[in-house]
């Protein structure tokens, strides 16, 4: 019981680490492949510095991403071994394929791009920055088709006391993929953009030589426009994930609303204080008929209730409490919405303000964008941990609780000395990288070489 | 063949490019603080895998993925019952993976002498464990008919994992001299050609040590009998060539000796498992197989598409990343950075 709660904790704090780093190499590789484009085809200086600065940016944050997921390749093994063993037939696949397609591409052409500035013809050069960037988005593309099997098990069939492929087509068209992939890449796109934009806007407010200006300008109006993008894709396809979800994971919607009774129609909370253990609410702001809304898009329709869910599930897979950690799914829910909607306003602010070229009578917002680079970081660690937690007890949805998956064989004590390991030196790494970041972000852009 | 020794052969070419690569990348690291005397002669010696060692580490992340889609069974028990080691091997492999990139974004001497002692332990420690993870799954641990090892960590710090522990150390460890022998010029090269000439017959006398103590101490003399086949011999004839060639100067022979004599010791491990893939040393019949850990018909079908697909790709993509980077490095060159 204790190293099982010991390996939750781990696998939660190395996951939402590695992911602290992954929205990042993948939205920032992406627009500096871009920035690298406009260079080619502009023969700009002005781009070719802008590549080399975010690119600089990117690297910093690209080694620590790809030395957190080495870890994540191994856990499943050393945590949770049952687990792989009921699901290696089918889970195992994706993520072969994803480093036979992706991770090789991804790190043998970073390698390239890095020391190949000069050595390179300049196409070939562009080429392999832009063979990073997909590298990283098949990447994402089958690790999340791996997780979709979690939380909606398709394709497969219960034989040798495991779960055995049918299908793999139906796993890479598994509904849950195709909403949940998107979601994840809107919201790389959006941390990218909130981050050139919050950096740009810190050395817009300081005196600039001109080019330099001109730098920060362009990164400035070319991340307005990412962020719009962005912010608008990632909240219209949460909403369809959130229609998905009701679908296949009614209590996790149940759960982000602590909607305790089956209500029609239901009404979206705005903020609730409960009793957990009563399941009773104590104080409720609530916006009626919005939740049927979000479900359904019409203002009625049946969303079910905890209660009622719980006691399906019982009905369903015998006795066993089927309710996730309600507090934390709501919060975590409100977080990610809550920062999706002020950076969609920021980041219609920062537009409006670009198109009519009045960024110096706006201090204001640069001083603004500079903390709102947290507000995606926030959203994606809380939009994972929502995902997540919102699933249990399930570790396959329906299949297999996670206290069925954990290491059969693997002591309290060790995972309690990989836990203690993993957390110190991912704390010490974690400074190298913002005493890095800070240093090479506010560094002014050496004139091209 | 059926697809379960497909699989087998595949990973056992994965362990192959790993090895190979992933070796010499070990063998710098290991070498760093020796042959790199100052900052700039550190930089040239990361220099010479500065642009390849991340697609090289990869190797081993796609070995690991493969073993989880075609043996679940292996791949569950084998990181769950080297649970310690593996994690030192993971610190290992992110502080080192860190360092490659960070050492030179902070001019702080402090800073670097962090940063190379982790790009040291972090190539010691993997070239070391693997060597011992290797020679365990030989020997046989203890595996109860659940196939759950039920051992603890130091009953895999036993002498003959040790001594293959340290065969694969030295051995990556010439690999590695040879290679910075190749890839640099002027000072570097020649303090790497005399290192090499030191490691050569250390690693020679540990290599012989080991297959001494692979006929005494585990089953394979009972499965191969006196005479091991050709494999094993060829591998001892590559080492020695390539003693030869480092005695004669001609380094590019050596290194093709070396990788020979690597891939090599690697087929020949595996020669040794098959089919087993894990040796239970309670008893033969728990040992895990290419049959008892395999995943379905189906998902190794699909695996096999996949892999024929792609894994000669990164084979062409790779080998154009060496040809890119071709020229020798010396601390006069441009040190991107
Ligand atoms: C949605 C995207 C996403 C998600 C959910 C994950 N990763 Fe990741 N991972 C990436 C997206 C990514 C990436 C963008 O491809 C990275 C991040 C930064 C980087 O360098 O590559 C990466 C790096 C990375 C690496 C190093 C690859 C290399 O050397 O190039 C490994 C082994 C993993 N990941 C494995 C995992 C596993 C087993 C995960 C499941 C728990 C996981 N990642 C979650
Ligand atoms: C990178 C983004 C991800 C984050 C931030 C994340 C976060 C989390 C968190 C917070 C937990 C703990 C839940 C709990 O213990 O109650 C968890 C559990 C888990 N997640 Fe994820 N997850 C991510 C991606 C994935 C992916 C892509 C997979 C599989 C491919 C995955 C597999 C698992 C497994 C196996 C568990 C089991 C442990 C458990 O339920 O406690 N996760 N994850
Ligand atoms: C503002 C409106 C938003 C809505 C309605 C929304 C909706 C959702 C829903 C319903 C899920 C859970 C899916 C499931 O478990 O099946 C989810 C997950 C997630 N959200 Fe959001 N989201 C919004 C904004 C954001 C923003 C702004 C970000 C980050 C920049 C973000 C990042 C994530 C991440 C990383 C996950 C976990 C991965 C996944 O399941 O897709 N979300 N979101």
């Amino acid at each position: 019981m204790e190293a099982l709660e010991l390996a939750r904790w781990q696998f939660a704090i190395t996951t939402v680490y590695h992911f602290f780093f992954v929205p990042l190499s993948i939205g920032l590789a992406l627009m500096v492949a871009v920035m690298q484009t406009i260079y080619y085809r502009s023969g700009d200086d002005i781009y070719k510095r802008m590549t080399k600065f975010w690119g600089k940016l990117l690297l910093i944050n690209f080694a620590i991403g790809v030395a957190t997921g080495i870890v994540q390749e191994f856990q499943f093994g050393m945590n949770w071994a049952e687990y792989s063993r009921f699901v290696g037939d089918i889970f195992g696949a994706p993520l072969a394929i994803e480093a036979l397609m992706a991770f090789f591409l991804e790190s043998t052409f970073l390698g390239i791009w890095i020391f190949g500035w000069n050595r390179l013809p300049k196409l070939a050069h562009l080429a392999s920055i832009w063979m990073v960037a997909i590298g990283s988005t098949i990447s994402s593309f089958w690790i999340l088709v791996a997780n979709s099997f979690m939380h909606q098990p398709v394709g497969y069939v219960i034989r040798n006391d495991r779960a055995e492929m049918e299908s793999f087509w139906a796993l890479i068209s598994n509904g849950h993929v195709w909403v949940q992939w998107p979601h994840t890449m809107m919201a790389a796109i959006c941390t990218a953009a909130f981050f050139v934009l919050g950096i740009s806007a810190y050395h817009l407010r300081r005196p600039l030589s001109a080019d330099v200006r001109t730098l920060f300008q362009r990164s400035f109006q070319m991340a307005t426009v990412t962020a719009l993008c962005g912010t608008v894709g990632v909240i219209l396809v949460g909403h369809s994930q959130a229609q998905y979800m009701m679908q296949v994971q009614p209590m996790k919607m149940a759960a982000a609303e602590a909607l305790w009774e089956t209500e029609d129609p239901a009404a979206l909370s705005l903020f609730t204080v409960a009793s957990l253990p009563e399941q009773r609410d104590l104080f409720v702001i609530k916006v009626p008929g919005l939740l049927s809304f979000l479900a359904y898009n019409r203002f009625e329709g049946v969303v079910p209730g905890i209660k009622d869910l719980q006691a399906a599930a019982e009905a369903e897979y015998g006795p066993g409490n089927y309710t996730p950690n309600v507090f934390l799914t709501y919060w975590t829910f409100r977080g990610m919405v809550g920062a999706g909607f002020v950076m969609l306003g920021l980041a219609a602010l920062a537009l409006y303000v670009v198109m009519r070229d009045e960024l110096e009578r706006w201090p204001r917002l640069l001083w603004w964008l500079v903390p709102a680079i947290s507000l995606p970081y926030l959203a994606n660690a809380t939009g994972w941990i929502f995902t997540e937690m919102g699933r249990q007890p399930w570790i396959v949805y329906g299949l297999m609780r996670t206290d069925e998956g954990v290491s059969a064989t693997v002591s309290m004590g060790y995972v309690l000395i990989s836990l203690l390991g993993f957390s110190l030196i991912y704390l010490g790494l974690i400074g190298a990288t913002i005493f890095l970041m800070l240093k090479y972000a506010r560094q002014v852009p050496p004139a091209a070489a | 063949m059926d697809l379960n020794i497909v699989w087998f052969i595949l990973i056992t070419v994965l362990f192959i490019g790993f090895f190979i690569l992933e070796g010499f990348d070990y063998g710098v690291g290991m070498l760093l603080p020796v042959i790199g005397k100052n900052d700039t002669e550190r930089r040239v010696v990361i220099n010479t895998i500065g642009p390849v060692w991340d697609g090289n580490e990869v190797w081993v992340l796609t070995a690991g993925g493969a073993i989880f889609a075609a043996f679940p069974h292996w791949y569950a028990t084998l990181f769950s019952g080297f649970y310690l080691a593996l994690f030192l091997m993971l610190v290992a492999l992110i502080v080192r993976a860190v360092a490659f990139e960070y050492r030179s974004k902070h001019d702080n001497p402090t800073w670097r002498m962090w940063w190379d002692r982790a790009i040291f332990f972090g190539s010691v420690v993997p070239a070391l464990l693997w060597g011992v993870a290797l020679g365990n799954m030989l020997r046989g641990v203890p595996i109860d008919a659940d196939m759950h090892y039920v051992g603890t960590f130091f009953d895999l710090l036993n002498p003959y994992a040790l001594i293959g522990g340290a065969t694969s150390l030295s051995m990556f460890l010439l690999h590695g001299a040879i290679f910075i022998n190749l890839k640099t010029s002027g000072v570097i090269q020649e303090r790497s050609l005399a290192m090499t000439r030191r490691i050569g017959p250390i690693t020679t006398v540990v290599v012989a040590v080991f297959i001494v103590a692979t006929y005494t101490m585990t089953d394979a003399f009972s499965r191969l009998g006196v005479n091991p086949g050709g494999v094993p011999i060829a591998a001892l004839g590559a080492l020695f060539g390539a003693a030869y060639f480092v005695h004669i100067g001609r380094l590019g022979w050596a290194f093709v000796m070396t990788c020979l004599n690597i891939g090599l010791a690697v087929i020949t491990i595996f020669m040794a498992l098959f089919p087993r893939v894990m040796v239970s040393s309670l008893n033969p019949e728990w040992s895990l197989t290419i049959y008892n850990a395999s995943s379905s018909e189906k998902t190794l079908t699909v695996m096999t598409v996949v892999a024929v697909i792609f894994i000669p790709l990164v084979l062409i993509y790779q080998g154009w990343s060496y040809w890119v980077f071709r020229q020798r490095l010396s601390v006069d060159s441009e040190l991107t950075y």
